[in-house]
């Protein structure tokens, strides 16, 4: 009982560290996610810095370039498997359970794993830089670059095998979560009646569950390739490098919705919150997103339009990509729509869901000009693209992640961030995203092609390249005033209360932060937006019924277990194995063997969690 | 309009001007700019993208205009109810369903016309081969026997039907002002069709990353009137011709042809110069005509003699993984290397 006692909010306890290690609560997992990927986006923040330094001036020798091949791939790949994704899987930790008004996830042990597997593979993919070797091929890794013959040394060992570990992680989380939402929904919640970021969040882990396979395909195949002498990409031998990058984009496309859908999800908390009416059209934008997510996986090829597959099938392609903007377009002005007639309070949480609005629309736009293959032809891989695709995952996913930070900070920390400082980070953000983004719209129809280490002096584009590196270093600034802000609030900010943005989902129905077991007593849901339906009751005035109050019942909360960590442990030395002796493969497969046996009979003998008997 | 929305809008318009007054200072020379289309491939393109990017800014305007109104309309004033629990409007929902739809049906009609007519072989072209290597371009013209490196030579007006390939990884063919990309892929072959109505240089680079040099494998295209270009291909087409005796070019032949450098390594192990015997190493550029190139080494260094001699002190000191090693040759070495190469017309 001694451990178990950790859990309790307040509670002192002698070993904290041990706690965290061990815990299985979603809510520790989620700051978990949040601070860790958060880490990895502030050095994916300092690796773009580098290369916009590189690229201020023509000709210039700062950085050569080995280095900056190294900083462009550790970037995407960072941003893209370290940062954007595992950020919104903090939120979608921390939240989903308290949005459907459930206690945990469905597999708690299981979530730890995710998370330690996800740690496990961001060091391993950085330990190339302690070593001087990181990956250097893109974060495409297009074949038959990435071949022994072209690529030797150990730089893509550690980006293949990483990835690999992060897509167990990304998989193990999807199966849970989807469960999860399914089985775990408080009694009365309809499916149409999920939140829609909880809706958001279900689309994105189908999509992680489909997606993720070919990808896992083709790293195997290069694996193959690169450590026991197969052919697969080598078109010497009759394999295919166009093979890899059709597989590579059935992956990536999906993927990109991976780290735009939950983000849109935010977002569709945030606005009816601040406005003080109901998500205009919420089916509407489940519809929406569903169908994003089925499109996603017919439209990989137009990643490829420069590749020669015939007339035909960039036609069939480029209308298929087309076809997305039309859910898209439904869900933003869905979004100004929940605005309209609204009474809007401008906090940071909307600045930033604002911004989201604003941005992603130009990045969608700028979607639609290279979704007709004419026209891609001139902008693919040019700094076009570069501005496209950071104005749907900066201007997007990530104005919506801070929303949903400055949003959820006081329900996670019982803290609120400071409302000023929050708006200084907002603007600078804004306008240091724009003049650094903005600028690579123009670089790239000026003819100048990504991942070059430099350019030359006579080609106009001197100054929009040193515009885009001014405006990095702001971007840069506006995460300092975000970081000053979390040191300023953790110790002075005002505290939150259960609900303090006047809150429309169960989530602010309970304390801030919640208790380990989120609900003293499960809800029962009878409508869309729950928790406002309870305060104001709905357009004529009616209001469910109170919940009957009832002696507290004991909880049955699962105990923590060090064998996620264990697991991922063995399996990161597995891994680090196939960079240096086979000896150590078969010592760290024992180990993830014996660690997975253990995890599995871990309850064989003893009962399954422990009861507590909530205080209030 | 409350005092801040004007702010706002403001902030707006001072940024455009901004903008405006920035690139009116950047007015200089832009080879590479897609926008300034030398030929009918890039003009089809254009002709695309500018109906698409003004249906983008009224979109744009339109959207972010709406949220601006809605914004400043309905912030919240003191003492403001509870506003109305609206829940949706199915009418609208479908109106705006409906209309991107029309919208890309309209944008989707003539994207299709172009992808065929771009895709379609023209009759009456010339047609050349561009090999892409780490990191530099090999150039054939199988019709004139001609074969050379970095720089395309064309006759203005007359269509040009590249075969591209990769005898590496892969690569992007990329001259802005004449067409769009073609990826080289190995194993593949690829097409394209550039074409210039004017006479000039056309500048271009790789697109595709290549690798550790990616950044220094540029190419060139030379529009000529086809008279000048007949003139041209003829004068490609003759072997190399021999320096006088006791020259210093006459020296440097002799380097190339017979020398012998560090590790045993010879010139015409790599390269090909017509009219030499035994020079016919196909691993770097073909080097008949080599001085009348404008540029070398992936049409990144301007053909000089300066430049020359830094790269045959240390060629990957001057280019980043330049295949050719530092041969270690003396300063009187590389200046008879340097005349021979430069006599090279
Ligand atoms: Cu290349």
């Amino acid at each position: 009982m001694a451990t178990h006692a950790s859990f309790m909010p307040g509670v002192k306890v002698q070993n904290r560290v041990w706690t965290w290690l061990t815990t299985v609560d979603h809510k520790r997992i989620g700051i978990l996610y949040g601070t860790t990927s958060f880490v990895f986006f502030l050095l994916a923040g300092l690796e773009s810095l580098l290369m916009r330094v590189q690229l201020a001036r023509p000709d210039s020798t700062l950085i050569g370039p080995q280095a900056y091949n190294e900083l462009f791939t550790m970037h995407g790949t960072t941003m893209i498997f370290l940062a954007v994704m595992p950020l919104s899987t903090a939120f979608i930790n921390f939240a989903v359970p308290l949005l459907i008004g459930a206690r945990d996830v469905a597999f708690p042990r299981l979530n730890a794993l995710s998370y330690w597997l996800f740690l496990a593979g961001g060091l391993l993919l950085n330990f190339g830089w302690l070593l001087g070797t990181a990956p250097d091929a893109g974060w495409f890794g297009y074949a038959n670059l990435t071949s022994r013959q072209f690529s030797p040394g150990p730089h893509l060992d550690f980006w293949i095998l990483a990835i690999q570990m992060l897509g167990v992680s990304s998989i193990l989380g999807a199966l849970n979560f989807v469960v999860t939402i399914i089985n775990m929904r408080a009694p009365g919640m309809q499916l149409l009646w999920m939140p829609v970021f909880v809706w958001m969040v279900l689309v994105t882990q189908f999509l992680v569950l489909l997606a993720f396979p070919p990808l896992t395909v083709g790293m195997i195949f290069l694996m193959f390739d690169r450590f026991f002498g197969t052919l697969f990409f080598s078109p010497a031998a009759g394999g295919d490098p166009l093979l890899w990058q059709h597989l590579f984009w059935i992956f990536a496309h999906p993927e990109v919705y991976i780290l735009i859908l939950p983000p849109m999800g935010i977002i569709s908390e945030v606005i009816p919150t601040f406005a003080a009416k109901p998500l205009f059209g919420a089916p509407m934008m489940i519809y929406a997103g569903i169908a994003i997510g089925f499109l996603s996986f017919g439209v990989w090829s137009h990643h490829m339009f420069a590749v020669g597959l015939g007339p035909a099938a960039d036609s069939a392609f480029s209308m298929i990509t087309m076809l997305i903007a039309i859910p898209t377009g439904v869900k933003i002005l869905n979004w100004i729509m929940t605005l309209w007639g609204g009474r809007i309070r401008f906090r940071a949480p909307l600045y930033f869901a604002l911004g989201f609005i604003g941005m992603f629309t130009m990045g969608g736009l700028s979607g639609v000009m290279h979704a007709s293959p004419p026209v891609d032809l001139q902008q693919t891989d040019s700094y076009f693209v570069v501005a496209h695709l950071h104005y749907v995952l900066f201007g997007g996913s990530v104005f919506a992640l801070f929303a949903g930070a400055y949003y959820w900070w006081p329900k996670v920390f019982g803290r609120m961030l400071d409302e000023r400082l929050g708006r200084i980070h907002f603007w600078l953000t804004l306008i240091g995203f724009n003049v650094a983004f903005f600028p690579m719209h123009i670089l790239g129809l000026l003819g100048m092609p990504r991942r070059v280490y430099t350019y030359a002096p006579d080609l106009g584009w001197n100054l929009w390249n040193l515009l885009a590196t001014i405006g990095a270093f702001l971007i840069g600034a506006s995460l300092l005033v975000f970081l000053a802000n979390v040191v300023k609030t953790t110790r002075t900010g005002t505290p939150a209360g259960g609900d303090p943005w006047d809150g429309r989902t169960l989530e602010w129905s309970i304390s801030s932060p919640p208790p380990a077991w989120n609900f003293s007593r499960i809800p029962t849901v009878h409508g869309r937006d729950e928790f406002w339906l309870r305060k104001h009751g709905d357009h004529d005035g009616r209001r469910p019924p109170d919940p009957v109050p009832a002696a507290p019942a004991p909880i049955h909360m699962p105990p923590p277990s060090y064998w996620p960590i264990l697991v991922a442990a063995s399996l990161l030395v597995m891994m680090v194995g196939f960079l240096l002796t086979i000896g150590q493969v078969a010592i760290g497969g024992l180990l993830t063997l014996l660690s997975i046996y253990g995890f599995a009979l871990e309850y064989h003998h003893k009962p399954y969690g422990d009861e507590v008997r909530p205080s209030s | 309009m409350t005092g801040r929305t004007k702010r706002r809008l403001g902030m707006i318009v001072v940024a455009g001007a901004l903008l405006l007054l920035l690139s009116g200072c950047a007015r200089v020379q832009m080879p590479q700019d897609t926008f300034n289309a030398a030929g009918p491939e890039a003009h089809k393109i254009n002709a695309l993208f500018w109906p698409v990017f003004w249906i983008a800014v009224v979109v744009f305007v339109l959207v972010e205009g709406l949220l601006v109104f809605a914004l400043g309309r309905f912030r919240r004033r003191p003492g403001a109810p509870v506003p109305k629990q609206v829940h949706g409007n199915t009418r609208l929902e479908i109106t705006w369903t409906i209309i991107p739809a029309l919208l890309l049906l309209g944008v989707a009609v003539p994207t299709v016309g172009t992808i065929f007519s771009l895709a379609r072989r023209p009759p009456g072209s010339l047609n050349i081969t561009a090999t892409g290597h780490q990191w530099w371009w090999q150039v054939e013209y199988p019709s004139l026997n001609v074969t050379t490196a970095n720089e395309i030579h064309i006759p203005v007006g007359q269509p040009v039907y590249v075969t591209v390939k990769s005898v590496d990884v892969i690569h992007s063919f990329w001259i802005p002002r004449l067409a769009g990309k073609q990826d080289l892929e190995p194993g593949h072959t690829n097409h394209l069709t550039i074409e210039a109505s004017e006479v000039g240089t056309f500048l271009g680079q790789c697109a595709e990353y290549c690798g550790f040099s990616h950044a220094n494998m540029r190419l060139r295209v030379m529009a000529q009137s086809p008279a000048d270009f007949e003139a041209w291909a003829a004068n490609q087409a003759k072997p190399a011709e021999t320096p006088a005796d006791g020259t210093a070019a006459a020296a440097g032949m002799d380097l190339f042809q017979n020398g012998r450098f560090a590790n045993g390594l010879q010139c015409t192990g790599c390269h090909t110069i017509d009219g030499i015997q035994g020079a016919a190493g196909i691993l770097g550029p073909n080097l008949t005509h080599f001085g009348d190139r404008t540029t070398f080494g992936g049409a990144t260094f301007a053909n000089t003699s300066d430049n020359l001699d830094g790269w045959l002190h240390d060629p990957p000191g001057l280019k980043p993984g330049a295949d050719m090693p530092n041969l270690g040759l003396t300063q009187e070495q590389i200046d008879d290397l340097i005349a021979y190469l430069e006599g090279l017309k």
